[in-house]
């Protein structure tokens, strides 16, 4: 058993390291972060920026098949890559287009769709949005009622989706859509692409706890949609989207980025005082950290052990399933602790005039970061789903 | 042994509770919070009008000489509302500091004032540096011939942008973290030298960052005895922690309640998501963390209770468990909620995130669960 790297894999992780070093515009890393997004439009030219860099480099889409512009890496490769984006402060990809719609368009999708959609995902140029969830339909997504009748050759849309992130930059919604009601409710579902210009489209911002807008509601009021845009066959997209959704969850362990905030949490523990002692040396919140960073330690080889199934070809062991469960539940925890450093005056929001208010820079990043973060164990299959779903696959009960 | 309310108490709690439903709901609250003050100048004329102003006061000064049951059956109902309005640094803090520091004539003039709800105060106390030890003071005060000079800078006091005076906490003698060498004087918020940073708390409730550059008050804006200002707030601590945490347990009553309901009226699945056993039990461990934090609220009021339990020590005991419990309690009943609610709990249109996070600036006031947990240890385990 071992976990060292290849002569081949050094080299590698150098041009990495070197890359983000040189192209990733670190003053802009303010902006770049969700917890603490002021300026919408400033957050996307910023992300999109960066996505232009990756994609330029060939790095946007590492895992897509290497004819529709991944990369070709192994395994390893990967790993390396996004263990060097974690630590680096870099954040991640925006998961909407390159890795859950473009998933389903290059696997179920035929060739004028993939020719039209997956150079402007590589591109960044449009952005993606998921429309899959409705206020009648949360964790039971199969209930979803918005629906498209097929009228003259295209598809008439009327519903409501809900949740859905980020819709205020989006140049296009992937939906799952009712076409039809008469047999089990899995079934009759499809998978539609929607140009978000189309007419009869209206988009509702919804505030979250943190005070911001990552949220939307998206209405739909006799939205034309041509059949063009209709992945694989009507009233199979259940299965399309159940693939994608796999990737989804098997993405959320953020071994990389949980590392980063630790150790940013243990260099902020430094200066944090009370009572004239730093709080890294007091032996309480000293408990507290290695609670987490040892549910950390032991996650990270709970993906390896993942990773190196998948190197070897095949598929990952039950082992797998915990990853979202657990990736959740220790950001959530590092979170608290950075909550908890920063004490009192994490409670105020100051002016823009005044980023810092109490004089703790990162007081706003670990409110906001806290109380965003509570969604984690709620988007993406809430973490009971998740448990049901592991009671019943790996233990069989 | 009774944990029943006296009917006078009954009285109280009715009253503040009617107050809250008919005439402080969630909109009404959020219309408050976004005003400028973010505080209703009329609701605070009927707290005076309802006399919950006068409650903590001494007879001598026009109060209603109440207790910390008083305290608790207020704060309790006011949390169920989540009112913003300064009923703690103007009170509890400002009004128990005035209460505590002896007969004066400071108190003797401001306290009537409070009462009638035309003296709105602030204590500062906190700086950038000194977290949970109230005593790591770098604010000085220096004497001269014709009074005191107040220098430093003073980190989110509560209603410090609202306030008609600030009593503040600085140095006279000592180092940096001495218990001794810190007293409080009474300073008019207008004073010149005084410049006050306001800002919205997560919670809903102002606070300001408050700078004090050269401030020149009179000789006797001294409160109590010189250097032992520390004294003074330790003596207002118990019942400043016991009306928190009640007001944290109506907070939870209020979430439990809430959550519950939701999962009755929630379908997924075909079924009201109630039915699922994974959600029952926790919403059983919830049901029991507020009845635990309950309890602890009980059990220091009893300490604190005259004349029940003369051990300094048990009762000290008490008022860090109460605050360890609540603390606890609050971060599984908080979290739960939202996790419960799924999306809709996340919003800032439902009125759960903002319950929750009045639960939370609770826990990080007066010192965090870990940091009372840290002093129940020091006082209740060792060899010898
Ligand atoms: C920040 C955020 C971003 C999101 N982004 C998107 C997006 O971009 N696109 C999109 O389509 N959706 C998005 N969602 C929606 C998300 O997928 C749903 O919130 C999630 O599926 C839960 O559904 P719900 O909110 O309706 O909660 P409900 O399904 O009503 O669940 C409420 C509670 O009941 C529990 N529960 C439900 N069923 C069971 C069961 N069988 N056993 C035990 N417990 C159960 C849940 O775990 C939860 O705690 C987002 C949500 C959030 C919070």
């Amino acid at each position: 058993m071992d976990v060292t790297f290849t002569k081949e894999d050094l080299v590698f992780r150098d041009e990495v390291r070197e890359f983000f070093a040189t192209e990733y515009d670190f003053s802009m890393a303010g902006s770049l972060n969700l917890a603490t997004i002021s300026d919408g439009e400033c957050y996307k030219d910023a992300i999109v920026k960066w996505q232009k860099k990756l994609h330029a480099k060939g790095w946007i889409a590492p895992s897509w098949p290497v004819e529709y512009g991944g990369a070709g890496w192994s395994v390893t490769q990967k790993f390396i890559f996004e263990t060097e984006r974690g630590a680096a402060g870099i954040p991640a990809v925006i998961p909407f287009g390159i890795s859950m719609v473009a998933p389903v368009i290059y696997t179920f999708g035929n060739e004028e769709q993939k020719k039209k959609f997956l150079p402007r995902i590589l591109s960044s140029d449009d952005w993606w949005c998921q429309g899959y969830s409705e206020p009648g339909a949360g964790s039971d997504l199969a209930a979803l009622s918005t629906s498209a009748d097929l009228v003259d050759g295209e598809y008439l849309v009327n519903g409501h989706k809900i949740w859905t992130s980020y819709a205020q930059y989006a140049d296009w919604i992937f939906c799952l859509v009712r076409t039809s009601k008469e047999t089990r409710k899995q079934q009759g579902i499809s998978f539609l692409l929607i140009d978000m210009k189309t007419p009869g489209i209206s988009i509702k911002p919804i505030v979250t706890i943190d005070g911001r807008h990552h949220l939307n509601e998206v209405m739909f009021e006799d939205v034309r949609v041509p059949v063009e845009n209709l992945i694989g066959e009507q009233d199979k997209g259940w299965t399309y989207a159940k693939a994608l959704l796999a990737h989804e969850r098997t993405g959320m362990a953020e071994v990389a980025d949980s590392k980063r905030a630790f150790s940013e949490l243990k260099e902020r523990a430094k200066y944090e005082v009370n009572g004239g002692r730093a709080m890294i040396d007091d032996p309480l919140f000293q408990m507290r950290m290695s609670d987490v960073e040892t549910e950390l330690m032991a996650l990270e080889y709970t993906e390896l052990r993942v990773l190196a199934a998948m190197a070897e070809g095949g598929t990952p062991g039950p082992e797998s399933s915990l990853l979202k469960i657990k990736g959740t539940e220790i950001t959530q925890a590092i979170q608290e602790l950075q909550l908890q450093l920063v004490a009192y005056y994490g409670g105020g929001i100051p002016s823009n005039v005044q980023k810092d208010g109490c004089g703790h820079a990162f007081a706003e990043e670990a409110r906001c970061g806290y109380l965003f973060g509570r969604a984690a164990t709620i988007y993406g299959g809430s973490n009971e789903v998740q448990r049901n779903v592991i009671a019943k696959m790996v233990l069989g009960v | 042994m009774n944990f029943q309310l006296s009917d006078e108490q009954a009285m109280l709690k009715d009253s503040v509770a009617r107050y809250v439903k008919d005439q402080y709901n969630f909109d009404t609250r959020k219309k408050i919070i976004s005003s400028e003050k973010g505080m209703s100048t009329e609701s605070w004329a009927i707290f005076s009008d309802l006399g919950w102003l006068s409650i903590p006061f001494s007879e001598h000064y026009g109060g209603y000489g109440g207790g910390n049951e008083d305290i608790a059956v207020i704060m309790e109902e006011l949390g169920k509302g989540i009112v913003v309005e300064p009923f703690v640094p103007t009170i509890l803090l400002f009004g128990g500091l005035l209460s505590h520091c002896g007969p004066n004539d400071i108190a003797a003039d401001l306290i009537p004032k409070i009462i009638e709800g035309h003296c709105l105060g602030a204590f500062a106390y906190l700086e950038r540096q000194s977290r949970f030890e109230i005593a790591d003071m770098k604010t000085t005060a220096i004497h001269s011939k014709k009074g005191w000079c107040i220098n430093g800078s003073k980190s989110v006091v509560l209603n410090g942008s609202n306030a008609t005076h600030i009593i503040v906490a600085a140095r006279t003698s000592g180092g940096q973290y001495d218990l001794s060498g810190i007293s409080l004087f009474m300073v008019d918020a207008d004073t010149r030298g005084i410049s006050i940073l306001p800002y919205g708390m997560m919670d809903g409730h102002k606070a300001a960052n408050i700078n004090f550059d050269d401030v020149k008050i009179p000789a006797d804006a001294l409160l109590g005895n010189l250097d032992e200002g520390m004294r003074i707030v330790e003596k207002i601590m118990p019942q400043v922690l016991i009306g928190l945490c009640a007001e944290a347990i109506g907070i939870m009553a209020v979430l439990n309640e809430a959550t519950v309901a939701y999962t009755k009226t929630r379908h997924q699945f075909g079924v009201p998501i109630s039915s699922f056993q994974a959600l029952q039990h926790r919403m059983v461990d919830t049901f029991m963390a507020a009845e635990q934090a309950r309890s602890m609220v009980y059990r220091a009021l009893c300490a604190f209770g005259e004349g029940n339990l003369d051990d300094e020590n048990e009762r000290m005991r008490s008022l860090h468990a109460m605050k360890i419990s609540v603390a606890k309690s609050s971060k599984l009943i908080g979290e739960e909620a939202i996790q419960i609610h799924g999306g809709m709990g996340m919003t800032d249109e439902l009125n759960i995130g903002h319950y929750v996070k009045r639960l939370m600036t609770i826990n990080l006031m007066f010192g965090d669960g870990d940091y009372h947990q840290r002093r129940f240890n020091k006082i209740s385990y060792q060899a010898a």
